[in-house]
């Protein structure tokens, strides 16, 4: 089913006012429902090598598995969906393609990348999350935050340590306790949400969401995103960098356009038809 | 960099950097850092920066240098240090500090970096066999920052270009379905506010800051001529929704026009603008759903 019909993608990715190169890497696949967003780490060229290893890996394999499958589709002995699997399975390959590439070539020693990946079936997204890139949503005139970091200040906050208030001041926003290329095997985390028609999802990597207050961006998806996606991911970057750009800014919006169920049966077509 | 952060009655009045290998102090013109009080001598002290380490030297001043409360001739500056003279207070931040708390030298510390549960374990080990037992928890996450950095700055030493540009290549979509949002000519000042958003909170975030002139529109024609509309929010959308929407935009460098729905774009003063934001100027006339309105600034 080509989804390119049902969901707008914009996408804007900047290296931001102070770094010399961009460490980010987004990837698209409107037809598939596929989004990507990595925010590489380590020495040099390092982090875009591993940023844009993990965007291309799950891109072209799922674009792969995807030909012959449905995520909705049911695997008989379990009685599970295969979206998850699927989309794990191919976070993993990225993994140890990352991890190998990094052990046999000295100059990627230490590589690894923090990543956000969507797939939109059957009015339902899927997200999976390693490490501080996050994934927003804003239905109706709600702005919420999806993910949660996998990061060393969010596990303060967590524990009570600190208070959200004293993370915004935290030195070490940098650290995250999960990331993908750095040890041979990873864990995503896994999350499905059902979609609305007119919600807008945002995917950013943390030079964004550490730059822009959450009510600025709000104000930018609710003031933009219906009349021009492709303006508010723009402008989304544009107010990262005029409050100071500190990190590569990258950001991913999809909206949904109109429902995209998965499986019809007749009266689902009728229905479909009449729409 | 190491620098100076100069008080008095616990105001700041200004941050030093110690650029130079001599850096004097006193009340007369010609020093570095002049204080002019007169309790300060006009030459009264040197701080003599050598690579990281910051010397201060008493110049025979006639009040003498005190130094967290003991009167010194000669001190090597430590982190935190503070300088007294007379009414006014120098706190002196060391090179490792500065990096971390400000200034533009914290580029390395602000990049993402792993830290591994394997990592904070150890630290916390470490603290515990150095007799700091009873330390909590803060303490050993610190130590495991630390160590992380450390650790991920020895792995990040890595060389040879592997160029490989990043797969940046957005999608286009400009023109979509027209959207439904009240935003009406007629009614200006609801229009900018579509989900009730209270004018003061926006405007207290980074993107509206003080001191940048305040922009507004003011209507020339259609039904609401004269009509004002002060450009407080960091966003602002004008038009009809379907015909045709502009926003302006409130950035540190002044406030920008940006076409984004409709078949025409706006005009400024007779021309018709591009698809990038355009720089309003003061008294700048819009043209915008068939309706005139003049940009300007107030003072």
């Amino acid at each position: 089913m080509d989804l390119s019909q049902n969901l707008e993608i914009a996408t804007c990715t900047d290296p931001g006012m102070v770094r010399s190169h961009n460490e980010d890497s987004i990837a698209a696949d409107p037809v598939n429902g596929l989004v990507v967003l990595a925010d590489g780490m380590g020495g040099y060229n390092a982090g875009e090598v591993a940023s844009g290893m993990a965007t291309t890996v799950i891109v072209t394999e799922m674009r792969q598995i995807l030909a012959n499958a449905k995520p909705y589709d049911v695997e008989g002995a379990k009685n599970e969906e295969l979206a998850a699997r699927m989309v794990r399975d191919q976070v993993l390959k990225a993994n140890s393609s990352i991890y190998q590439a990094a052990q046999t070539q000295s100059q990627y020693a230490g590589m690894g990348t923090t990543l956000v990946v969507c797939l939109f079936y059957d009015n339902r997204m899927l997200v999976a999350h390693l490490g501080d890139s996050r994934l927003y949503m804003l239905r109706d005139e709600n702005f919420s935050q999806v993910t949660r970091d996998h990061s060393l200040l969010q596990e303060q906050i967590d524990s009570g340590i600190i208070t959200p208030e004293q993370a915004k001041k935290a030195q070490h926003k940098n650290l995250v306790t999960k990331a993908l290329g750095i040890d041979p095997t990873v864990e995503p985390e896994i999350h499905e949400y059902p979609t609305k028609s007119g919600d807008i999802y945002l995917l950013c990597s943390d030079g964004l969401c550490d730059m822009v207050e959450d009510e600025d961006i709000a104000m930018t998806l609710q003031t933009l995103g219906k009349g021009n996606l492709k303006l508010a991911a723009q402008h989304l970057v544009q107010m990262a960098n005029d409050n100071g750009g500190r990190d590569n800014v990258s950001v991913i919006l999809v909206r949904v356009l109109r429902e995209y169920p998965g499986r019809r049966g007749v009266m689902g077509k009728v229905f479909g038809w009449l729409k | 960099m190491a620098k100076l952060i100069l008080s008095m009655d616990g105001l700041v009045l200004k941050e030093i950097p110690l650029t130079k290998e001599r850096t004097t102090i006193g009340r007369k013109p010609h020093n570095d850092i002049q204080i002019d009080n007169l309790a300060v001598s006009g030459e009264h002290a040197v701080i003599v920066t050598i690579l990281n380490d910051s010397f201060l030297e008493d110049l025979g001043s006639t009040n003498g240098t005190v130094v967290n409360g003991n009167p010194i001739k000669k001190h090597f500056l430590q982190n935190n240090d503070v300088v007294e003279l007379g009414k006014y207070k120098l706190k002196f931040i060391g090179e490792a500090a500065a990096a971390g708390t400000g200034g533009g030298e914290k580029a390395d510390f602000e990049k993402t970096m792993v830290l591994r549960p394997s990592q904070i374990k150890a630290a916390a080990e470490q603290i515990k066999t150095a007799g700091g037992g009873a330390q909590a928890a803060v303490a050993q996450r610190q130590a495991a920052v630390q160590q992380a950095a450390a650790s991920a700055a020895a792995t990040g030493i890595a060389d040879k270009d592997a160029a490989k540009p990043s797969p940046a290549a957005p999608a286009k979509s400009t023109d979509t379905a027209p959207a439904v949002k009240p935003a009406d000519l007629t009614q200006p000042a609801p229009a900018a506010a579509p989900k009730a958003a209270p004018a003061a909170s926006p405007a207290a975030t980074p993107a509206g800051r003080p001191g940048q002139p305040l922009g507004a529109i003011q209507l020339l024609s259609g039904g609401n001529a004269g009509k004002e509309l002060e450009l407080t929010k960091p966003l602002t959308t004008l038009g009809k929704p379907g015909v045709q929407v502009a926003v302006l935009t409130r950035r540190p460098a002044g406030y920008f026009i940006t076409h984004v729905e409709g078949a025409n774009r706006p005009t400024v003063n007779g021309q018709q603008i591009g698809a990038a934001p355009h720089a309003l100027k003061d008294h700048d006339v819009i043209e915008l759903a068939g309706v005139k309105m003049e940009f300007f600034l107030k003072a």
